[in-house]
């Protein structure tokens, strides 16, 4: 139809697939190793991991987290080491989610999970502290009310730290080698590259689209 | 001729019908810009295969709703060297032609109400095309006064492009609408539907040629895509409405889509028929408004699917379609009907007539060509863009 056809293609288009969702009811699930809020995880007898080395406010480029450590009170102990995060603050004004923290931690005590959905109307709600950062006693992270948690999220918090934790060595690919956290227990390791490629094929071209 | 409502002399009646009749049509054209602008968006978003508006009211419908009424709560700027009192009368300028060209367009039959007859219909004036037209040559003013009291240089090169394009253009759907006037041999706007009636819609009895050189010449009179160099972001930030915020912007905004609104309204008066259709015995006074809005629905929806389609044209593509070809296929098409209607009125042979206009056009299509490749020649560097 020469000119026309723009206007055939376009027409055509109005009871095609959509590629956009409705975002806010409908949310597509998060790559593997998307940096979200952090949380701070507990071994599974309530133990907190964090032994208040400070490597994480040292790695830290955006220096938005301060940590004071302090010795283990002998009859209760907080974290099963010589010491503990006695103060843990994060500001989420300046965290940038380079997740180095993450890398940096010797004890996986902090890893991040998938929730990027998170907004303040106040700069003291932007500063996360112990009482908000560590996890339930169920293992799950704490939901604040200004906080976006889709059920299923929870589950997100720490699955994708192996590849790139000091363990994440490639001669360790499919080997467990971190400690358990409350409520999951040992997580399973990530998937070896070859079978996780595989998994990541899009089924067909623009297999992501959604009728509307 | 004439709206009957005033045969019998004016009383209360009267003025209160007329004062109805103002309300449900400066009522229906902000609903109508409401409705435009979401189903712009609606409809625009599913050819683009996304999702559009979905999250004031159901289906999105209050979206405009909303952002209206964020548009009155924001700051109303005014630049330091605009020129204060026309930056604040631009905006009034654009709005008030806008709703004034409705005035004139027949949107139903005639109607009783409290024994008197009327027509649905503002006005009636036997000059009703005459002042469309003059209601869009005051439009201009709003888009060039704005860009000029800007006091800033995007405004004003928007607003040098809207009057020049707003010009051009201007006079092929002139000569578009003359050939309808011929069609009905009146000016006014319920002779030229009532000269339709049955079926015979100017769209093929004038053959299709004024309609779409209509359409082309309404679609950039209205500044919009393929047309809107007038407010091309990419060049001119928003054109001559970058230095508007708040409720000034609004009207603009307001007045542009209700330009849409009226112009299909005026397309469906002079080439469509207006509210003529099938009629139907049950609520015969309601079907005739039911055609109307549904031909304006179409109308509304090609503005739509034209945008989601063209890419916007460049400044000398526009001009050489403006005058080298829409004014002179309109003012050929305008004589050849004109040549059509004597022949048949003195009796003359119409194949005759017909091959004497096909050849005479052919004639001047080639002088046309022949100048048109002269001035190039003349010209270069002007035919190297």
């Amino acid at each position: 139809m020469g000119y026309l056809d723009g206007f055939r293609i376009t027409l055509k288009q109005m009871w095609g697939d959509r590629v956009t969702n409705a975002y806010p009811d409908v949310k597509r699930p998060k790559p593997d190793r998307f940096h979200g809020r952090h949380v701070l995880n507990r071994y599974e007898d309530g133990m907190e991991k964090c032994i208040g080395c400070e490597l994480c406010a040292g790695v830290c480029p955006a220096r938005c987290i301060y940590v004071r450590g302090a010795d283990n009170p002998p009859d209760a102990p907080v974290s099963p080491g010589e010491r503990y995060g006695f103060v843990y603050e994060i500001n989420y004004l300046r965290c940038i989610h380079c997740d180095l923290c993450v890398e940096a931690c010797p004890t996986e005590a902090i890893t991040e999970s998938k929730l990027f959905e998170f907004s303040f109307t106040d700069r003291q709600d932007a500063i996360y502290t112990k009482a908000e950062l560590v996890v339930g006693d169920d293992g799950h992270p704490r939901k604040l009310p200004w906080e976006d948690w889709r059920p299923g999220d929870e589950e997100h918090t720490s699955a994708w730290v192996r590849a790139t934790a000091p363990s994440g060595d490639a001669t360790f690919e499919g080997r467990v080698g971190w400690s358990a956290e409350l409520g999951f227990g040992v997580r399973s390791p990530e998937k070896d590259q070859a079978s996780a490629a595989e998994s990541q094929k899009p089924a067909k071209p623009g297999g992501a689209r959604k009728k509307r | 001729m004439g709206d009957p409502l005033f045969e019998e002399g004016i009383d209360l009646a009267v003025v209160l019908i007329v004062a109805g009749k103002v309300l449900v049509i400066f009522g229906f054209l902000l609903v109508a810009v409401l409705f435009m602008v979401w189903f712009e968006r609606k409809v625009i978003s599913d050819m683009q295969s996304r999702i559009g508006p979905n999250r004031a009211g159901p289906w999105g419908l209050l979206q405009t709703l909303a952002d209206g009424t964020k548009l009155f709560f924001k700051e109303d700027l005014m630049p330091d060297r605009a020129d204060r009192r026309v930056f604040r009368l631009a905006p009034f300028l654009s709005i008030v032609p806008a709703f004034a060209a409705f005035a004139v367009v027949p949107f139903g039959g005639t109607i009783s109400i409290a024994g008197h007859r009327t027509h649905l219909q503002l006005a009636d004036p036997p000059v009703g095309v005459l002042f469309l037209l003059a209601m869009s040559g005051i439009a201009v003013y709003g888009v060039m006064l704005a860009g000029w009291a800007s006091g800033s240089k995007y405004p004003l090169l928007g607003s040098v492009r809207a009057s020049a394009q707003m010009v051009s253009y201007e006079a092929a759907m002139s000569l578009a609408i003359a050939t309808a006037v011929l069609a009905a041999g009146s000016l006014s706007t319920r002779d030229i539907v009532i000269a339709q009636e049955g079926w015979r819609w100017n769209l093929w009895v004038l053959g299709v040629v004024p309609f779409v050189v209509f359409i082309i010449a309404a679609t950039a009179e209205l500044n919009r895509p393929p047309f809107d160099l007038v407010e091309a972001e990419q060049e001119l930030v928003g054109g001559f409405h970058t230095e508007y915020a708040s409720i000034s912007f609004a009207l603009f905004f307001l007045a542009e889509f209700m330009n849409t609104v009226t112009m299909s309204a005026i397309a469906v008066t002079l080439f469509l028929g207006g509210p003529n259709g099938p009629r139907i015995g049950f609520l015969p006074d309601l079907w005739p408004v039911v055609w109307f809005m549904a031909k304006l629905l179409l109308f509304l929806f090609a503005y739509v699917w034209l945008r989601a389609t063209l890419p916007r044209f460049r400044y000398d593509q526009l001009m050489d379609l403006g005058w080298k070809k829409l004014i002179p296929l309109s003012l050929y098409w305008l004589l050849l009907i004109a040549a059509l209607r004597i022949g048949r009125d003195q009796g003359w042979n119409a194949g005759v007539v017909l091959g004497v206009g096909v050849a005479v056009g052919g004639v001047g299509w080639a002088v046309l060509g022949a100048a048109l490749k002269q001035g190039a020649k003349v010209q270069p560097a002007e035919a190297a863009t």
